[in-house]
Order: structure tokens, then sequence, then C-alpha cells
């Protein structure tokens, strides 16, 4: 690999996490929209997150006066470890210098410090309801992360990688296959998802209901660009396990290459992907009544399940050594 | 063994397998009597579409006169009884909560752990297909018991015995490709005469304890001051 | 052919018949009838098998181990049924059950005994499987006939616990059938037991072994081994009396005769690899803890039936211990001992039937001075427990002894074993048997209308069977041995 086409990559790899913060705003305002139009509302416009998060930054910063500096510097490093979680996972193409790094561990653990901050500058304050939401966020991660791990485990398994390029390289390359583990490593990842991204039945991100909220009550001192951040922070991660499931688990179309062709297909086919699956997330959440905060482990505890059940049905029925 | 070297319908077969073994792990959750039942009947229909799987791939026509068995003792027979059963004892509104639910799945993942442990010492070559189906069935079978042992209530415990009937079924199904017919006749009609027999015992168990709480039936025991 | 139609279908017709019969009273004699016609039909077949050695086709097979077994099925099923004529109307007279309890005793009882006639005639193992099962299902309503909470409790436990095992029989007769399929390559005869027994050495022993633990934990629960046992106290002590004797005398036999059936299969398989006594050890261990603990419990029962249903698990057990031992000299004994264990122990279950009726309980302490009030019944209990305690001259005496030196030349340690559970075993009889015969009676005990008929006949058949064995029944015992064991004793 010559100097330039390096340099070349490396920009593709640049423009992928660009791609994460440009394109999770939309997904968002998709997702606002079909959900109104399912509900009969005509709803706001599709680029309206765009709009809301540049009005944000237009705004003054105000802070309590117990704030720390703990607490103005972490609206920047959770979008920044968020951003750079995405940027490890690809979006249009598995063949970029970025996917060394794109482990999942990795991705784990950049989400977790993410999270870390997030529920440190929740308390910071020390107002009832950010450590109300802290404690929430941190109960809920306790059981989602495990559950993650391990669904991500059994890919791992199958593919022998922790890697996410080769699951995903090999995903394309055994596209034939029929794996139970798959199934229940979709399953419960897909509920680790709506529990990490504060989607309905585990957290309403459209409420300010002290009773319920989660996500929103650890933001809820911010204001003017830290809550931009913080809002625009939430939104990639959605984008995140949004990718993470469409790329993972049906990476058809997904470039394997550099090719301008090749990489405009890519784009095509992931953006309709993410906008269909945009959809179903609408249509489950305007099916579904949010749950009691309590019966939230019983939720939980169906994901660790399935992805238990993945990983114990890829080693009898899949290796069978 | 390696899943490309089978045949598309054998990796339907192994992805349904393990569908049931989920159902089985529904079934041993669930709390409402109504959603227990449903859980079954999706069991059975799981368990007469693998009979279907290998009735097509080996061109066993007797199996598919088996699946139809299946499916209608295991998929509607069964549940419907035990709906109109459930109703007429007017449990459909009893919710039984699961103690300890944490610790019964890890009970339950252990024995899954188990009948592969079990099953592991095969290991020719010709069987390791079957072997891991066979593995998976038992697993089927030993949450039905552990469902019977842990769940105190009357119809819970006979989903948990029908359960087991499906796990055994599918045994036979995937391993042998469907026992004799006249065995397969004989064990539906056991399965039917015991669920008929069941359902005359929860309205005998109802009259005697005025509750379906099977814990509550405990005068027969080896207590020295055992008075009767 | 005809005749072992005739023994195995005659109680199938008769129990439909018995389910529409106009008048109930009628019931009590069509029901030994239909169980005579079955032993007639029995005994001619049996001629025929010691003529032929083997009879074979229809999906039946008769050798010399199951024929003996037939025939005593179906003797009991006559004597028993002599025995629950009278009894079942003093039941119904005295408002335990009704006429429609009645119609379903006497039809339950025929397809119970269809039941054991087909498990123990078949050759295919999943029809013994099937049979086994219907006879849980037979049984289970009579259990809960009385209606009373315990009743209900216990044919619940039965049902359940029943249920699970052969389930898991189930299971095990599924790998076995697996096992074969590999071997035969026509499906139809994969469940033939005499086919499979051609072809044992070729079976997986692998699969075999595993078939194996789950064939014996399912037949072995309904043999009542520990600690599959909990049903069998229970359904014998809260069941109709005539149900009890039936359920030891036959049930428990046909459930050991299916795991000695198997276990042929299994040493089979097992002969060419480093464990080829597998089977025979698990059967020596269950055995063994089947007869110790159940010894030790007789000591603390309070009820007269729950006693001796101990007292079959502790028999059961010892039987199972011996068929594991293997050899020609156990296995020789083993067979005997189920022969007069059998009927021994439904002597006295029909004795106890009698006794109950007495002093109007089977609560032990409250059963006293038998021998004052009705010296038949008192004798009949006190002869019955000798016999079963393993007195000579009666046979469990000579199959004991057999047992014993079988162990001795083999495994002399286990003598010991044995030993020391007998005599706890009769310990524990005699102790609650002596009040409960010359105790002094209570106020106004009065003598019942009892049929000691079936009793004697029992009694007098296993004290012939003591002082001689008769050497017609020598030659089956002898075949059945060379069967199982492999070699002859005489």
């Amino acid at each position: 690999m010559d100097h330039g086409l390096s340099n070349i990559s490396w920009g593709l790899a640049l423009l992928q996490v660009l791609l994460y913060a440009v394109l999770s705003p939309l997904l968002l305002g998709w997702l606002r929209k079909v959900k109104a139009r399912l509900q009969n509302r005509r709803g706001a416009p599709v680029w309206q997150p765009y709009r809301d998060i540049a009005k944000l930054f237009g705004k003054e910063a105000r802070m309590a006066h117990t704030a720390s500096q703990l607490y103005r510097a972490a609206p920047y490093i959770v979008f920044v470890s968020t951003l750079l979680a995405a940027g490890a996972i690809p979006l249009i193409t598995t063949d970029l210098p970025t996917s060394a790094i794109a482990d999942v561990i990795v991705i784990a653990g950049l989400l977790g410090l993410a999270r870390f901050f997030l529920a440190l500058a929740g308390m910071d304050v020390g107002t009832v309801f950010g450590g109300l939401g802290a404690s929430r966020e941190m109960f809920v991660a306790a059981l989602a992360e495990p559950a993650m791990l391990m669904a991500v485990f059994t890919l791992a398994m199958t593919a022998h990688s922790t890697n996410l390029s080769s699951v995903v390289d090999y995903q394309l390359l055994h596209a034939t296959e029929l794996r139970p583990s798959y199934i229940f490593a979709l399953a419960g990842l897909v509920l680790v998802a709506i529990a990490e991204t504060g989607r309905i039945p585990v957290d309403n991100p459209a409420t300010h209901l002290e009773l319920t909220m989660v996500h929103e009550a650890m933001v809820l001192e911010y204001s003017g660009r830290h809550l931009a951040l913080m809002e625009w922070a939430a939104s990639v991660k959605l984008l995140l396990y949004f990718v993470l499931i469409t790329n993972v688990f049906f990476p058809w179309g997904l470039a394997q290459d550099t090719t301008l062709i090749s990489l405009g297909i890519s784009f095509g086919v992931t953006l309709s992907k993410l906008l269909i699956l945009a959809m179903l997330l609408a249509l489950s959440e305007t099916v579904l009544a949010k749950m009691r905060v309590f019966r939230v482990p019983t939720f939980l505890n169906l994901a660790l399940l399935l992805a238990l059940l993945g990983l114990l049905s890829h080693v009898i029925l899949e290796v069978g050594a | 063994m390696n899943l490309e070297q089978l045949s598309l319908l054998q990796q339907l077969m192994v992805v349904l397998a393990a569908v049931v073994l989920f159902t089985s792990f529904v079934l041993l959750e669930q709390a409402r009597i109504v959603a227990a039942i449903h859980a079954f009947a999706w069991q059975g229909v799981l368990v007469a579409l693998v009979t279907t799987i290998v009735a097509i791939s080996g061109e066993q026509l007797h199996l598919i006169f088996s699946a139809v068995l299946t499916l209608g003792l295991k998929a509607i027979f069964i549940p419907w009884m035990l709906h109109r059963l459930v109703r007429r004892l007017q449990l459909d509104r009893q919710s039984e909560p699961l103690r300890r639910p944490a610790l019964v799945i890890m009970m339950a993942l252990a024995l899954v752990i188990f009948s592969y442990w079990l099953v592991l010492p095969m290991v020719e070559k010709e069987f390791i297909f079957t072997r891991n189906i066979v593995a998976v069935s038992l697993a089927v079978v030993l949450i039905g018991l552990l469902m019977m042992v842990i769940r105190t209530q009357a119809v819970i415990q006979v989903l948990g015995f029908m359960s087991m009937e499906n796990g055994l079924f599918l045994a036979a199904v995937s391993a042998t490709g469907g026992m004799p017919l006249v065995v397969e006749l004989g064990v539906a009609f056991d399965v039917l005469v015991a669920m008929v027999l069941f359902g005359v015992f929860f309205f005998q168990i109802r009259q005697s304890i005025d509750s379906l709480d099977v814990d509550r039936m405990n005068r027969l025991t080896e207590r020295v001051d055992d008075q009767t | 052919m005809t005749s072992l139609l005739i023994t195995v279908f005659t109680p199938l017709v008769g129990g439909l018949l018995l389910a529409l019969v106009p008048r109930l009273s009628w019931a009590g004699w069509i029901n030994v009838l239909v169980s005579l016609i079955s032993l007639i039909a029995s005994v001619v077949l049996a001629i025929e098998v010691a003529q032929h050695d083997v009879i074979h086709g229809w999906g039946f097979r008769i050798d010399a181990f199951n024929i003996y077994l037939l025939v005593l099925t179906a003797f009991i099923g006559v004597t028993t049924s002599i025995f629950s004529r009278p009894y079942m109307q003093y039941v119904c007279s005295s408002g335990l059950t009704n006429s429609l309890g009645m119609r379903l005793y006497h039809t339950m009882y025929q397809i119970f005994l269809f039941t054991m006639l087909l498990a123990l005639s078949t050759d295919n193992l999943g029809i013994l499987w099937v049979a086994v099962e219907g006879a849980t299902l037979a049984t289970v309503l009579l259990v809960s006939l009385y209606r009373t909470p315990e009743a209900i409790e216990a044919a619940w436990k039965y049902f359940i616990l029943c249920g699970v095992g052969i389930a898991l029989a189930l299971f095990g007769t599924v790998l076995l059938y697996f096992a074969a399929q590999h071997v035969v390559t026509e499906a139809a005869i994969g469940l033939s037991w005499s086919h499979l027994y051609k072809v044992s050495g070729q079976l997986e022993p692998t699969i075999m072994n595993l078939a194996f633990v789950f064939l014996l934990i399912g037949y072995g629960t309904k043999v009542g081994l520990v600690p599959m046992h909990q049903w069998l106290p229970d359904a014998h002590s809260e069941g109709p009396t005539p149900m009890s004797a039936v359920l030891s005398g036959l049930l428990l036999n046909v459930a050991l005769y299916a795991v000695v059936r198997l276990k042929m299969l299994v040493d089979g398989s097992l002969a060419a690899t480093a464990t080829p006594h597998m089977a025979g050890y698990m059967l020596m261990g269950f055995g063994l803890v089947s007869f110790l603990v159940a010894g030790l419990f007789l000591h603390r029962q309070r009820d007269i039936k729950r006693m001796f249903s101990y007292s079959s698990i502790e028999h059961m057990g010892l039987m199972t211990f011996a068929f594991g031992l293997g050899g020609p000299l156990a296995t020789f004994g083993a067979l005997l001992h189920m022969l007069v264990h059998s009927l021994t122990k439904s002597a006295i279950f029909i004795t106890v039937g009698h006794t109950a009726h007495i002093a109007g309980t089977q609560t032990i302490d409250r059963i006293r001075g038998l021998i004052r009030t009705q010296p038949a019944v008192g004798w009949g209990l006190l002869i019955g427990v000798a016999a079963i305690a393993g007195f000579p001259p009666f046979g469990v005496f000579t199959s004991e002894f057999l047992l014993l030196s079988a162990t001795m030349q083999t495994q002399p340690w286990f003598t010991v074993a044995l030993l020391v559970g007998l005599v706890i075993a009769f310990a524990g009889l005699f102790r609650h048997l002596h009040p409960m015969v010359y105790g002094a009676p209570p106020q106004g005990q009065q003598p019942v209308k009892a049929n000691m008929l079936p009793v004697l006949l029992h009694l007098g058949l296993v004290l012939w069977l003591g002082i001689s064995i008769p050497v017609f029944l020598a030659h089956w015992l002898d075949r059945a041995t060379q069967l199982i064991a492999g070699a002859h004793l005489l």
C-alpha cells in the first residue's frame, strides 16, 4: 500500500466518522417523523433535529453554581468518545485503516467511558433528578452490558475474531448459512440496543415525567452548546446501535473495498437499511407501552438469556466437535 | 462438524431445534397460566415443523402423518383443552410468578450444558449432527422436568410434563427419523389419555384442597407424628 | 398363537365389556371369569412354548423368560379378582365409592391386566413402553378411587412421578432406536427385541450406555428403586387393597422384567468394551440401596399397607441386585424370587384387606388381636409375613438362600450387607406384626366374611416351591437363566 492510497483511506475513515455525526440527527428526525405519522400526527420535518442542535449551539450555556469542571468537560468527553466508538464500526466499507481498532471490546469500552462521564455529570450538580437518572442509567447498564458482550462474543466465536470488520467479512462470505446463534444474538442485541439508547419500553425519550425518565433526567441541568453535544451524542449512539445491528447481521451490500462505485452503492443500501430499521422501531414504539422501571431487569434478563442461548447453541449445534 | 456441510433443510432444522429450546425457557419463566399455554402451543407448532422438515428431506411419508398428529394434538387439542379447563376452573387471570427467576434460569442453562456433556462421548462422525440435536431435545426434556419440580401449580406442572413429551418427540424425529408408526400412535394415545386424566385430576384436587397448588398436598410424608 | 392372543386380548375385551355391563352385581363375577379365561389360555400357551421353545410372530415373542411371568400374571389376576369381588362390594356398601367407581374399578382392573400381559409378551420395545405407561394410566384413577385428600395426593404423586420416570424411559428407548438404526437397515424391526438381541454386539456402546441410564431410571421408577420410590408407598396405601395386591405382585415385576430385557441388550453391546459389566454394576448399586433403605423405613411405618409396600421395595431391590450380579446362580435365584415374592406379597395384601376390614382402620397401632377375633386372617397374616421374611420352608427362603450363595461366590463382601439388610427387614416386620396378631382385641371387634382361598392357594404354592421346585418349573427357570445369563444352572 503506497503512501497516497493510505492517505485516501485515512481520509475515508475520517469521512466515515463525519458521516456518523452528520447522519445521526437525520435518523432521529426520520424516526420521529414516522412515529408521528403512525400516530396520525403530521410531525416535525425530518431535519428538525439539525435545527434543534443549531439552535442550542447558538444559545448561552448556563450552569449551576455548584457545577464543577467535570460538569463542563463531560459533554465533550461524552460526544467524542461516542463518536470514536461509532467511527470504529464499519458504516459503508470494511476496508479502512480504522478497522484494525474496530474491536468490540474497544467499542464497549468507549461506550462505557461515555456512560461513566454522563452519569458523573448527572450527579455533579447535586440535584435529585440528576442522581436519580444516573443511578438508573448505571442500573440498566450493569445488566445490558454483559448481554451485549455475550451477544457479540457469539458472533466473534463464529468468525474467530472480536474484530468487527472480520466479523462482517465472515458474514458476507457465509451469507447463506442459517445460524441459530445469530438469531438469538440478534434478538439479544436488539433488546440491549433498546435499553441502551433509552427507547420505549425501557425509557421514553419524549417525556420529562420524573417517575420514568432515565437519560433525560441526567441532562436536565444542561443548556446551550453543552445540551446540544449531549443530545447529539445520544443520537450518535442510536445510530451506532442501528449500524451495529444492520451491518453485522444484514451486511449485504456493504462495500469491502474503497472504489467509488461500491462505496456509492454501499452508502445507498446502508442508508435504506437504516431507514427501514428506524421504521420498525417507530412501529414497535407505537405499539408498546413504557414498562415500569422495576420491570426493566426482567427485560434485560431476557436479553441476557437470549445472548447466552446464542452462545450455547453456537457451541452445541454449530461447532459440536 | 461444520455448518456449511449441512443442507439448507438441515440448517433450518438446527435453527428450529434451537427455537424449541428457547420456547422451553419461555415456558419455564411464564407467570401467567394462559400465556404459558400459548408458549406450549407454539412449541408444539415448532416440533410439528421440524417433523415436516425431516419428512421432506428424508422423503419419509409416514412422518407427514406424525407431523399432522403432533400439530393436532400438541399445538391444538391439548392447549385448547387446557384453556377450557383453566377457564372453567377460573384460573385465567391467576398469575404464579416464579420465585428466584434468575436462579431457575441459571439451573436451566446448566441443564443445557449437562445434556450436551452427556451426549459428548458419541464421537463417531455419522452421529454428530443428530447428536447435537439430541442434546437440545434432552435439554428440553430436562427443562420440562425442572419445571415440574419447581412449579407447584398443577396446570403448569402438566405443561412441564407435556413439554417433556415434546422434547422426546423432537429427539425421536430428529435422531431417528421417527419411531415406527405403531409406537408413535401408541405414544400419542397415551399422551391423549394422560391429558384427559390430568383434566379429571384438576377437578379432584380442586375439590380436595380448594386450590391447584399441589404443594398444599402434604398429608403423606414419612413423619413419625403422622396420624391418619 | 391363538392362545397367546386370547391370553393378552381377553382382558381388553373384558374391560370394555365391564364398562358396559348392565347389572353391577354381575361385574365381580365377569371379572373373575375373564381373568380365568386368560389364565387358561396362558397355561395352554405355556405348554406350546414348552414344545417350541420360542413363539414368535405378530410382534410378539414368548420365550422361557416371559412365559412364566405371563402365567404368574394371569394367575394373580384370577386370585385377586376372586378376592376383590366381595371386597369391593364391602367397599361400595361402606360408602367409600359409588356405582360409577365400581364400574371404573372393574374396567380398569382388566385394562391393567391387559397392559401387563401386553408388556410381557410384546417383542417391540416401543410397545413395551406404551404398555407400561398404559399401566400407570389405568391404575392412577383407581388410586384416587376413594376421593379422600390423601388418596388424591397419592394419585397425583403417582401420576407425576411415574409420568416423569416413564418419559425418561422413552428417551432411553429413542436412543436405543438411534443406535439400532446404524445396525438394522429396516426401520420396522429397529425396536424388535429379538432382532436387536441378535445384533447387540454391533450396537454403538456409548449410545447404549447412555440409553441404559435413562431406561434404568425410567423403568426403575416403576420398579420402585430408591430414590425414585416415593410414589410407591403412597399409591399402595391409599388405593383399594386389590389394587395394592396387583401393583406389588405384577407391576413391579413387569417393570423389572423390562429392565432385565434391556440389560441383556446393553450387555451384548458393551461386551467388547473396557467396562462390560457397567449395566450390572448400576443395577447392583440401585438394588442394594433400595434394599437397605426400604428395610430401614419398614421400622417407622404406622400404616399397615405402607409397611408392606416398603417390604416390596426391599424385595425388588434384592432382585435388582441379583440381576445385576449376573451369573447363572444369581439369575436363577432372582427369577425364582420374582415368582415367590409376587405370590407371597399379593397373598399378604389380600390378608391385609381383610385385616383392615376387621379393624376398620389401616393404622398398625389400632389393629390388635387378629388371631382371637378371626383366626383364619390372623394365621394368614402371620404365615404370610413369615414367608416374606424368608423363613424356611417357604419359597422365599430358597430364593434368598440361592441369592446369598451366589453373592458369596462372586462378591463375598456384599453378603454382609445383604444379611444385615435381611435382619433389619425381619425385625421391622415382626415388631409390628406381633401385637397385630397376638395383642388384645379391642372391644366389639367382629369377624368378617373373608374368602381365604386365594391366600391359601398362594401360600400353598410358595410352600411347595420352598420344599421342592417342580421339574417343569425348574426347567423353565433354567432356560430363562440360560437366556439371561448365558449359562445353564442345572
